[in-house]
Formats: C-alpha cells, sequence, structure tokens
C-alpha cells in the first residue's frame, strides 16, 4: 500500500503563487532534477528525516480545513511526479469525494517524466504548471544534470491534450537569458502552442546553494528585456 | 487647571482646525458644560477609570449617533420640509440627495449614510448614456468628498453588479478619495465573480470597498439595512441612539482572580454598569431632546424610533483573554492557542447571551434590546487592541488569522470588523483574493476589509486616509485625519503584518 502514502516536505493551506485563485498547495519530497538554482534544494532527496509520512486521506482531512477559501489544490515538489502513483491517488480521491470534487487540480513540475505517467495522470488533472530551466540540451545539463529531451516531449503531449496551463522561464543572467536563446525559446514554445502562457521567475540568490550564491541576480533592466523579447516573439500571454 | 473658557479660547484660535472644524468643536464644549444624565456613583466611577466610556459623545445627546435617513423614501415622496417635489430623474436625484445629506445630523455633523447609491440612481439612469452617467457621477462623487469631508461617510452597493455601481467603482479608481467609505454587499449566488473581481481591483488602488456578508446582515436586521459609518450594521430608517463601550482589559484587570471570578462577578457587574450608562443617555435624548418628535426626517416619515437600537460595545479582548491566561498560570495568547481562543469565545458569547437578556428602553428596532458591537478603536486607545482583533504586529498567518477571528463574528449584529493587509502577490491573482471573501462569508464573517500594503491608504480603525495626507499634517482637509495621525502615532495601524501568502520559491520549509 506504498502507493498510498507519499513523502511531504510541506503543506500550505493557502497559495496565491501556485496557479489560478486561492490553492491548498503539497510539495512532495524528492526531485529527479539537482539544480544548482534550486531555492529550495532541501526537498531535491528521496529520503530526509526532515519530510513526514502522509496517507491520501490526512492529505484530504489537510484540505478539508482549507475547503471553503480555496479554487483547488496544487501538487509541487521536490517533483510531482516522481511519486506519481501518490498523485494519481490523490487527485483521484479528490474528483470521487462529493464535498471536494469542484476542486480543479494541478501540477507543479519539472517535466521530467516519461509520456506514460502523463497518460494517467491527466484524466484527474485540470492543468500542468511546467517549468523549463532551459532549452538547449547541453546547457540544461550543465544546469540539471539530466537532459531536458523528456521536459520537451512534456510540453508538446500536455499542450496537444489541452492541459498546459503555464511554462516557467527561470531566467539567470549570464546562464540561460542570452536574447538568442530567449527568441529560440519563445519560438519553440508558440510551436508547441500557439496560446503558451507565459511566466518569467527572476532568478534569486536567496536560498541556493554555495556554487550558485555568486550568479547575477536580475535587474530590472533584465526583466524589461525579456519581456520585451517575449512580446516581440508573439507570446501573448506573459505574466 | 483649564476651564472651560480656557478651553473655548484654545479652540477659537487653533490655526490647525478649519472654520467648521472649530464650531463643531466649540458646540461639543458648550454641550459638556451641562450634567451628564444621572447615573449611579459606581457607574460614574467606571467612566472615569474608562473601564466603561461614552466615547466622548458629549454630555446631553441631542440626536443619535448614528442615523441612516430612507432616501429611497424620500425621492420618491419629496419633502415638504426641504420644499422638494419627488425627483424626476438623474440630475433631480443627484441635487436632492445632496440637499438631504447637508440636513441629515450625526455625532460627527455629517452624515455616515449616503444610501445605497446604485440602488437608489438605478431608476433614473435608464435613459443616460454611458458618458453622461460617469461626467454626472463624476461630479456627484467629488461633492461628496469636498461637501462631506469625513471618513466616515459611508455607501453601499447592492449584491447585484450594475451599471450605477460598476461607474462608481471606476471612478472611485480614477479619484482615489477618501469619501465616501463604501461597503459592498456580498451574496453568494447572487453576486457574480466578475463584480468580486472588479471590487477587488479597486481596494488594490484605493482601499475600497469593504466586503458584507448580506446573508448574515439579513437573517440580523433584515433586507432593508447598511453599513455605516465604521462598519456599523443599521436598520434603514432607523439607527442607533448611543454607543457605549466596555474595556475588556480594564474590566478584567478591575476584578481579582482567574476565569471563574471573571464570570462569576467582574464580567457581569461592569456589564451592567455599561448597561446604565447606555440607558441613562438613550432616556435623554429620547425623552428630552425631543429629536424623535420634533426633527423632520422623523415628521416625514424617514426616520422612525421604532426602527433603532443602540450600540453596545465591546474591545480589548485580547488584552482580557491574555491576562487571565496569564493568571491561570499559562503563556498562551489570542491568535496563537486554541485554548486562548476557545476563552475569547467563552468571554463574547456569555457578553452577547447577557446582552440579549437585558430590557434597554427604545430598542424596538432590535426587540428591546441593544446590539453587540466589536468596537473597532479610538485614536485615544493606548495599548489595548480593537474589538475583538489580533493585537497589530502578532497577527499569525492568513489562514489562522482567519480561523481565530471568523468565529466571533456572527455575534456582532452590529458591526465587526478585522482588517487584513495583503501585499502585492494580491494584485497578481485577485481571483485568489475573491476566493478567501467568499470563503470567510461561508466560514461565518460578517465583515472583510482588506488593505493593500502598497498604496497610498491606510485603514485606521474602518475608515480610511491617505498616507500623503499624513505626511501634509497640520492642514488636512478631511476632520479624520487628525484622527488617523494619533492612531498611526500612538497605535502603529501602519505596521500590521502583512500576509505574505507564501510560494515555492519561498517555501516555510527553506527558512525552517
Amino acid at each position: 500500500m506504498r502507493a498510498h502514502h507519499a513523502q511531504v516536505a510541506d503543506v500550505i493551506q493557502f497559495s496565491w503563487v501556485d496557479g489560478p485563485g486561492n490553492r491548498f498547495v503539497l510539495f512532495l519530497q524528492g526531485c529527479n532534477f539537482n539544480c544548482l538554482a534550486c531555492h529550495n534544494p532541501q526537498t531535491i532527496p528521496l529520503q530526509t528525516p526532515r519530510a513526514k509520512d502522509y496517507s491520501v486521506e490526512e492529505v484530504l482531512t489537510k484540505i478539508r480545513e482549507s475547503l471553503p477559501y480555496i479554487t483547488g489544490v496544487t501538487v509541487s515538489g521536490g517533483e510531482a511526479t516522481v511519486q506519481h502513483e501518490f498523485l494519481f491517488d490523490l487527485f483521484a480521491a479528490i474528483k470521487a469525494a462529493p464535498d471536494l470534487k469542484q476542486l480543479t487540480t494541478f501540477i507543479d513540475s519539472n517535466g521530467n517524466a516519461e509520456k506514460h505517467i502523463w497518460e494517467v495522470l491527466l484524466p484527474v488533472t485540470d492543468g500542468v504548471m511546467l517549468d523549463l530551466k532551459v532549452l538547449d540540451n547541453e546547457r540544461h545539463i550543465a544546469l540539471t544534470t539530466q537532459s531536458n529531451t523528456a521536459v520537451l516531449e512534456t510540453i508538446k503531449y500536455l499542450a496537444s491534450r489541452g492541459k498546459l496551463y503555464e511554462v516557467r522561464l527561470l531566467l539567470i543572467p549570464g546562464q540561460n537569458d542570452s536574447d538568442e536563446e530567449l527568441r529560440k525559446t519563445a519560438q519553440w514554445l508558440l510551436r508547441a502552442d500557439p496560446s503558451v502562457r507565459v511566466k518569467i521567475n527572476a532568478f534569486m540568490s536567496h536560498g541556493v546553494r554555495a556554487s550558485a550564491r555568486t550568479w547575477a541576480e536580475v535587474s530590472d533592466e533584465d526583466r524589461l528585456r525579456y519581456s520585451q523579447i517575449m512580446t516581440e516573439e508573439g507570446i501573448l500571454d506573459l505574466v | 487647571m483649564f476651564t472651560p473658557l480656557d478651553d473655548i479660547r484654545a479652540m477659537v484660535t487653533n490655526p490647525k482646525y478649519t472654520y467648521r472644524q472649530r464650531v463643531a468643536g466649540l458646540a461639543n464644549l458648550a454641550e459638556n458644560l451641562l450634567d451628564p444624565p444621572t447615573v449611579s456613583d459606581e457607574c460614574t466611577s467606571a467612566l472615569e477609570k474608562r473601564i466603561i466610556c461614552d466615547m466622548y459623545e458629549g454630555n446631553a445627546p441631542y440626536r443619535p449617533r448614528y442615523l441612516l435617513p430612507d432616501y429611497d423614501r424620500v425621492l420618491t415622496q419629496g419633502s415638504a420640509f426641504l420644499e422638494l417635489p419627488p425627483a424626476q430623474n438623474l440630475d433631480d436625484a443627484l441635487a436632492f440627495l445632496l440637499i438631504m445629506y447637508s440636513q441629515t445630523p450625526s455625532i460627527t455633523g455629517y452624515p455616515v449614510y449616503f444610501g445605497d447609491l446604485d440602488t437608489l440612481l438605478l431608476p433614473y439612469v435608464d435613459h443616460v448614456s454611458d458618458e453622461d452617467l460617469y461626467a454626472k457621477l463624476k461630479r456627484f462623487w467629488i461633492s461628496l468628498d469636498r461637501m462631506f469631508p469625513d471618513a466616515f461617510a459611508h455607501t453601499n452597493l447592492s449584491p447585484v453588479y450594475n451599471r450605477v455601481a460598476r461607474t462608481i467603482l471606476a471612478l472611485e479608481r480614477e479619484l482615489l478619495q477618501v469619501v465616501p467609505n463604501i461597503s459592498l454587499k456580498v451574496e453568494p449566488i447572487l453576486t457574480s465573480n466578475e463584480y468580486l473581481l472588479d471590487a477587488v481591483s479597486t481596494v488594490f488602488a484605493c482601499g475600497k470597498p469593504h466586503f458584507i456578508n448580506d446573508e448574515m446582515m439579513q437573517a440580523d436586521l433584515g433586507h432593508d439595512y447598511a453599513a455605516v459609518s465604521c462598519y456599523n450594521s443599521l436598520k434603514i430608517g432607523g439607527g442607533s441612539h448611543t454607543l457605549v463601550r466596555i474595556n475588556l482589559k480594564e474590566t478584567v484587570l478591575a476584578g481579582g482572580g482567574g476565569v471563574d471570578e471573571f464570570f462569576a462577578t467582574t464580567l457581569p457587574h461592569y456589564l451592567e454598569l455599561t448597561a446604565e450608562l447606555m440607558e441613562s443617555r438613550i432616556k435623554f435624548l429620547v425623552e428630552e431632546s425631543h429629536f424623535y418628535t420634533s426633527h423632520w426626517l422623523a415628521q416625514e416619515g424617514l426616520l422612525s424610533l421604532d426602527r433603532f437600537s443602540a450600540m453596545f460595545g465591546i474591545f480589548g479582548l485580547a488584552e482580557a483573554v491574555n491576562i487571565l491566561m496569564e493568571r491561570e498560570g499559562s503563556s498562551d495568547t489570542y491568535g496563537h492557542s486554541a485554548k486562548a481562543d476557545d476563552l475569547s469565545y467563552r468571554i463574547t458569547s456569555t457578553i452577547a447571551a447577557w446582552v440579549a437578556n437585558r430590557p434597554m428602553p427604545y430598542c424596538e428596532g432590535n426587540d428591546g434590546r441593544a446590539m453587540l458591537h466589536s468596537q473597532s478603536g479610538i485614536d485615544l486607545d493606548l495599548g489595548v487592541t480593537a474589538g475583538t482583533r489580533i493585537p497589530i504586529g502578532s497577527e499569525p498567518p492568513l489562514f489562522e488569522h482567519l480561523k481565530t477571528v471568523s468565529r466571533h463574528h456572527h455575534l456582532f449584529a452590529s458591526g465587526i470588523s478585522d482588517v487584513l493587509s495583503f501585499d502585492d502577490t494580491a494584485v497578481k491573482n485577485p481571483q485568489a483574493v475573491v476566493d478567501v471573501i467568499r470563503g470567510a462569508f461561508k466560514d461565518g464573517m460578517r465583515d472583510f476589509t482588506f488593505n493593500l500594503d502598497s498604496n497610498d491608504f491606510i485603514r485606521i480603525t474602518g475608515y480610511l486616509v491617505r498616507k500623503s495626507d499624513l505626511a501634509k499634517m497640520p492642514s488636512a482637509r478631511h476632520a479624520s485625519t487628525y484622527l488617523g495621525a494619533g492612531s498611526v502615532a500612538d497605535s502603529h495601524v501602519d505596521q500590521r503584518i502583512v500576509k505574505r501568502v507564501m510560494s515555492h520559491e519561498s517555501s516555510p520549509r527553506a527558512s525552517s
């Protein structure tokens, strides 16, 4: 019965930055990337004494405390899909419960999961917010230790199924924010999903590990340049 | 030793007051040359120690504290006293209302209620273009702020989104005025998401409106009610004779012992003294000032005594709970412990039952009883927290904050409010704010007020001042700005804990 339990890094009763409306957010422990720019590196290991064990029922009880106030539930991480069996059980339980079925279910993911996992998850998932660290695969490996092949496949697949809510770009000065990279990324995303919603997250060194702490933070001019390029390339929904 | 003559001289010569503020001040000084209505020595002593408080209303009440004329009726029947026929069109109605306001008294000298302006004006706008409506309402809106410069002057918007409400919200975002204060009546089904999003974006611009729980209000007050002044919910065509309040912190300090003694003897003793003070003031107003028989609003049926009650205010709940917990050997505090929160509810529900059981003269508007009110403070209150609020600076995260305070709300038919401070993440996700408002009402909240940390407005107790006006002191045009300045200096209302609703980019686990 392990699939009915999860290693949970944290629970937030109200979040305004993890999808539409006010949301209950579950942060699962464990990630299959090892990003230098990770703000919560303590959530990367699959096992840690700081994580708590939750059953689906225990999470539902927590959700019910927030129920009158929320539009939905978002599962984030770590990487949510690492514990995809639990994730499916949780969302299926929400959709099956008469008092919870109106809640929207969202996943916040790095996209590094095989198609067969998404095929199982999508019937109980209303939308996915997906991080694209960088389009170029070599840069991706340098920043995350992993290839982005699965990520790009995931974006295309989710878009084709109408479940791609938002793509997030964590932009780091000098690492993945050149004009050329931004233009290529915008063009690639528009091919995958002509109405793609793009959210730009600015790198901040607070919370990251020592090797990334010397990287520059995003300036106001950088922000302006990012949004100008995205708009010029035809990204209409930019947040 | 200052004599009344010194006070009068100081009022006449004080350069920081406008002419009208001096006139009002002089009237107050003159009124206080009279002896107050007779009460027992014990009551006088409790008043002098400020365990109970008459809100400095004056020694000889000659008009109700809050009155809510039936504007709907006067617009359709006209007024003999004002020599005005019924309004025939929008221009008539707007002029009529301005005239009415100038002849409507209250404790501040300015009207506390402008009517539910969207519903009042809807019958007159059918043949008015959007452009004309905007232009006419804009002149009217500017007049309200310039002619009645008092942040307690309040209008309400009805639960159903309509042309006038939409125009009013747009004007609010353009004009950024302190006056009028606004409450939006929210009904779970009638009030659309689109309307709430429009209103929430207006709060982002100018701190208005408040959101009020229409279902709960109607259950307590009937269909014809409004929120006026600093969120006092009262009956239209009626109001509140007076507001007398009890300081729960001082009440606890005045008695010895722990929780048992407080409930058995201290609390009932001071509740009765509060009621005695209230009763004497109501009797003077009704029986000796002859307001309800002589004033034209009463004579023309726009106010009726049987729709009046009086407001029984409490404040300092947080300190009362914390001191009692300490006396019981616990360091638990209000807003941060289930035990302390349970004690707080035992106190408010005990008071509610007591007030509902104590007959009060001339309160037929509430079946012969006073109405409980969570009093949100005045600028003189130091070291004591408004109403049932959590002390400024020690508020817990939003979810816990709402859970702590919302359980009290159903007890306070004549008004209760908590001010929640939000940061800019709200601006990017207005639907989240709508979710929280709807959730709070489902969870039993009566009034929901929030402050955005980054705009020019700051909620003091329930009224607004502009931070830029505070910077201009002394010489503010709004009388209420002076009160606000005192509260910012003394009570640090500008230091409310801002709700930063967490994101995964700054997960609490990362900082724990």
